[in-house]
């Protein structure tokens, strides 16, 4: 095949297609609006395009497509925002950004980490649009090539991460992680539709929790809380560190690291189904593996920050195979993007490339432009907006519960949202006193539905292959891609348990008195031999062995770590408690008085609604707890609600409504759904 | 001060892509109610990457230009119990100025038809203003199609594998017709929609599938030209005296009812095949709708009817939605209402029927 001769030609006449200043105009536009919609958290691809999707019908072909891919390629450029400077995945690929990103802020290093974040970026989304180029002509047998059996391999190669993030005790990773994976069953299953540790009766449990809330409630809210207990800016000493040119060096010292995160970015987005939120495990996961001083991650190791984020935005040039070559889409954005695709008069589908390979490649070549000015911009911006983390947070956390309620409520509109996340919350701040590890938990969470659907899946299909014939079973499930996964896995357990005592992925904890640790176990302990019976319980036998195997090893982890308990004295690492000594313990507000602030939030939410509430909130809070002249305190509260309002309102989107609402009928913003 | 910039460029690129987008519409006067200025929420109780998404993201612009007011017509989701929260939803909307209006599928349908106890929603208290028939293809790989001559008796004892979303969605007719062809199809429950189990197919994983007119018209097609599938039978289309006919999409293709009649010990009458049909007509040339909410005005409804009507006598309708949406009649007024009653109405016994069945082929109860 002449691959060159073919692409070539149309390579050339896609860049004249797109390099006139009409179709230049929409791809920064789309850029403009991409990098505004992923600065905030839970809002992404899906809420951006869905806002220029009725402009784009009419719309000049390429136009249109410079516009949609402009926005598309920078939301995970822009969203290192909020997990650097706040802690909050801003969205589902750069959760493990967080880990390392926000650390560094706390030290003061936020430009750093921002730009060189942003420059990893920028070199994975040029890479993934320069393998987009060659890949999407050959691309079909390859992406046929990964089955069942090679897409389970893959979640459990995401899995096996755990390994490496357990933290200090394996078992207690192990648990974490099995905690997550049972989280993430909660509702129907998918396969036969049983409810698993919910009720028609609370309909909103059947659907499950969301990776949005769950994100946010594990690693954001324990966070805000934290900063707000001690009262003071999130950079230590409020100062800005290093600049954002040390970033930039920083990257380039590790621009092999980069590309090979790249490459694992453009590797997993290809393949359709996995979606994208196992990519930044992966990459972090290697990282850290080839990392030779591994003590620093956890606390702002500047390798964490590249990894992942050469990895998530070389996953967009990936995931365009599928969605270009099969129409099938792999996100949730790049399904409204498959919709666009055809108001503007094309079809996603092999004859796309066959017929129409220029426009593919305008698309291509949207991608790098879009990269390039959209990591440009950020570079740009990022000493500015590092200032902010040199507030004091007590001035920031309003806004922060304002955005993240927004965000939540995103999910499924409905008031539940405002409780799970409250829940989930409250859940995250004690895996994160005690050292459970909060990463474990997310990758669990994250890869629940896959790892049981793919495992079901491929086990009805290796049967009936196997009736055929013990040769063509065989032959499906040990195929070379399954045995060189099988092996990369096998590999990074092993050196992940051996490298795991060295690794803190959330810092230094300390230990303390026995009692808090134990109850919390406890507690732990029953909710898994719940679970365990709640699925034995089930009739269905394919809806209720994966919980119930899950279920039944997190029990028996918990009953070994008990017994390590009642044996070993309180100085033991099984006794972490940040309450004990330390930060924490010496914040000057406590815990409960800090969440209740957050908790009234919600509470005035669903009685009088989202901005009602939260026009109370910021003057009550702004007031009393920082302390504010009224003036300052109006002006504040006024802006944030003008800001969300804007925010909402151009992109139509609703408030919460509370009760006040089902009475009396308010128009937006006050008013509910 | 960087967070507000951001916020005034957003703002701004609001503005002029809004900008660019009116200037391309024309001024529309009309009797009825008047929408100018206004934005209409289009809800599909789905996610974006449904089939009712592409069938919203077609007319939606459509619709725009047709309404007196030319408003923006915005496409809102609302995924999340298997759509029965959006239905829930609108049924609780009581009629305002006609901003809102629903889109409902198939698979709101099911749910309502199954006895489902999430449904709170009362298709008789809506009104709809247009109705979309689609159809459906059941399709073979090129080996076992050779042993398929119009009758089913030499797939029998076969080993087929599908890739399916579940046995109460819309994938329930697929399912009931391959059994009474006496096929053995064994389910492969838990994909996420059709594409996947399109590229299960294509895999070799499974080895029978089917796809709704238009995904096979873009997913499929092609690789039957290739001779990688063959098409194995239609569902069919409603003929006029409510017979099931030859989908006129398809003309070439046999209906699963000759290709039923054809094969020994598959029955064209009685109670299992009652069942399947009330089934597929409420699944298929029944399958997605628009309504107003409960208590629209009669001036509502006829400016929503006469929009679509003038979309759908558009020169160029005909050729753009044969390829987005396959040759089907695209219903309004009382052609909508009759199907809205075929659609949403099972006789008893079909309903017990194929709750017995789910219950006892994949022990599937809905409580």
């Amino acid at each position: 095949m002449d691959l060159l001769g073919t692409a070539l030609p149309a390579l050339a006449e896609a860049f004249s297609l797109i390099l006139q200043p009409q179709q230049l105009t929409f791809l920064v536009l789309g850029v403009l609006l991409g990098l505004s919609v992923g600065v905030f958290p839970g809002l992404g691809g899906i809420a951006g395009l869905s806002l220029v999707l009725p402009f784009v019908y009419g719309m000049e072909p390429v136009s249109g497509l410079a516009l949609m891919v402009g926005l598309v390629a920078v939301i995970p450029t822009s969203d290192t925002f909020a997990s650097v400077l706040m802690g909050i995945p801003g969205s589902s690929a750069s959760q493990a950004t967080v880990l390392d990103g926000f650390p560094l802020a706390k030290k003061g290093e936020a430009a750093r980490a921002l730009s060189a974040a942003f420059a990893s970026s920028l070199f994975g989304g040029l890479l993934g649009a320069f393998f987009l180029t060659f890949f999407i002509l050959i691309a079909r047998p390859i992406v046929l090539a990964f089955g069942l059996p090679e897409m389970l391999m893959i979640t459990i190669l995401g899995l096996s991460m755990v390994a490496i993030l357990a933290g200090r005790l394996p078992l207690k990773g192990v648990a974490a992680a099995c905690m997550g994976l049972l989280v993430g069953t909660i509702g129907e299953a998918d396969a036969g539709g049983s409810l698993r540790m919910s009720s028609y009766s609370i309909p909103y449990l059947t659907d499950g929790l969301q990776l949005v809330i769950v994100g946010m409630g594990i690693f954001a809210i324990p966070e805000i809380i934290s900063l707000l207990r001690q009262d003071r800016a999130i950079s230590r000493d409020a100062t800005l560190g290093a600049g954002w040119l040390k970033g930039v060096s920083d990257w380039w010292d590790n621009i092999w690291l980069s590309i090979r995160c790249s490459l694992i970015g453009v590797i997993v987005g290809v393949i359709p189904g996995l979606g994208g939120s196992v990519v930044d495990w992966i990459a972090y996961g290697h990282t850290v593996q080839t990392t030779g001083d591994k003590s620093g991650f956890g606390s702002g190791e500047i390798r964490g920050v590249i990894g992942p984020e050469s990895s998530n935005n070389a996953k967009e040039g990936g995931g365009l195979v599928p969605t270009l070559i099969f129409g099938i889409p792999g996100s949730g954005s790049m399904a409204i993007f498959l919709g666009g695709l055809a108001l503007l008069g094309y079809d996603a589908g092999p004859q796309l490339i066959t017929n129409d390979l220029d426009i593919t490649y305008t698309v291509v070549w949207s991608l790098a432009l879009a990269n390039v000015v959209g990591a440009g911009l950020c570079i740009l911006l990022s000493p500015g907006i590092a200032r902010l983390t040199t507030i004091r947070f007590t001035m920031l956390a309003p806004f922060l519960f304002m955005m993240i309620t927004f965000a939540a409520f995103q999910s499924r509109q409905s008031l539940g949202d405002l409780v799970a996340l409250f829940a989930v919350g409250l859940l995250g701040i004690f895996l994160r006193r005690f050292d459970w590890s909060r990463p474990a938990f997310l990758i669990g969470f994250v890869l629940s539905t896959q790892a049981e659907n793919f495992s079901f899946q491929a086990y009805q299909i290796a049967m009936s292959k196997f009736r055929r014939g013990a040769d063509v079973g065989l032959e499906y499930i040990f195929s070379p891609i399954v045995i060189i996964l099988l092996i990369i896995t096998v590999v990074s357990i092993i050196v992940g348990i051996r490298q795991a005592k060295s690794i803190m992925s959330e810092g230094e904890v300390p230990v303390g008195g026995k009692r808090a640790p134990l109850i919390f176990l406890l507690i732990v302990t029953v909710y898994f031999v719940v679970s365990y019976f709640d699925a034995a319980a089930i009739t269905m036998q394919t809806d209720r062995i994966f919980p119930m195997t899950i279920a039944f090893v997190a029990t028996v982890s918990c009953l070994l770590l008990l017994i390590r308990m009642s044996r070993a004295p309180n100085t033991d690492v099984i006794f972490a408690d940040r309450e004990a000594a330390g930060e924490d313990a010496e914040a000057p507000q406590g815990l409960w008085r800090t969440l209740a602030w957050f908790a009234i939030l919600l509470i005035l939410s669903s009685l009088v609604g989202f901005i009602l509430a939260l026009a109370i909130f910021f003057v009550v809070f702004l007031r009393i707890r920082a302390g504010r002249t009224w003036s300052r305190t109006l002006l504040l509260a006024a802006g944030g609600i003008a800001l969300i309002c804007i925010m909402a309102g151009s992109l139509n989107r609703d408030f919460p409504p509370g009760l006040l609402q089902t009475f009396v009928e308010l128009p937006w913003p006050l008013g509910g759904i | 001060m960087s967070i507000t910039k951001i916020t005034r460029w957003m703002t701004l690129g609001f503005a002029a892509s809004a900008a660019i987008a009116f200037s391309t519409q024309v001024v529309a006067s009309s009797h009825g109610i008047d929408l100018k200025g206004k934005t209409v929420e289009w809800v599909i109780p789905f996610s974006e990457s449904g089939g009712s998404a592409k069938w919203a993201h077609f007319y939606a612009p459509l619709l725009s230009e047709a309404l007196p007011g030319s408003p923006t017509v915005v496409v809102k989701f609302m995924p999340g119990a298997g759509s029965t929260k959006g239905a829930n939803w609108f049924q609780k909307r009581k009629y305002k100025d006609g901003t809102t209006i629903f889109g409902s599928s198939g698979s709101t349908q099911f749910p309502y038809l199954l006895g489902d106890p999430r449904v709170k929603y009362e298709y008789g208290d809506w009104n709809v203003v247009m109705a979309s028939g689609t159809g459906g293809v059941a399709y073979l790989p090129p080996d076992l199609a050779k042993k398929f001559d119009g009758d089913a008796d030499d797939l029998k004892g076969i080993d087929f594998i599908y890739g399916s979303q579940g046995a109460t969605r819309l994938d329930l007719v697929p399912l009931l017709a391959w059994e009474m062809l006496g096929l053995t199809v064994e389910p492969v429950f838990g994909i996420k929609g059709r594409g996947d189990g399109r590229l299960m197919f294509e895999r070799g994983e499974a080895n029978i599938d089917y796809q709704t007119s238009s995904s096979y018209l873009k997913g499929v097609a092609p690789l039957v030209k290739e001779g990688k599938a063959v098409p194995m039978m239609s569902w069919g289309s409603l003929g006029a005296d409510g017979d099931i006919v030859r989908d006129p999409t398809f003309p070439d293709m046999p209906t699963f009812k000759e290709v039923c009649e054809a094969t020994a010990g598959c029955e064209t009458k009685g109670e299992q095949w009652d069942a399947w049909k009330a089934f597929f007509i409420a699944g298929f040339p029944a399958q997605k709708m628009v309504f107003l909410p409960n208590g629209a005005p009669a001036e509502a409804i006829a400016t929503y009817t006469k929009a679509f009507q003038a979309v759908h006598a558009r020169p160029d309708f005909a050729k753009i939605s044969a390829v987005r949406l396959g040759k089907y009649p695209q219903m309004t007024g009382d052609m909508a209402t009759a199907t809205l009653k075929s659609g949403t109405n099972v006789p008893a016994e079909a309903k017990t029927f194929v709750l017995n069945w789910l219950k006892e082929r994949y022990g599937v109860t809905l409580k």
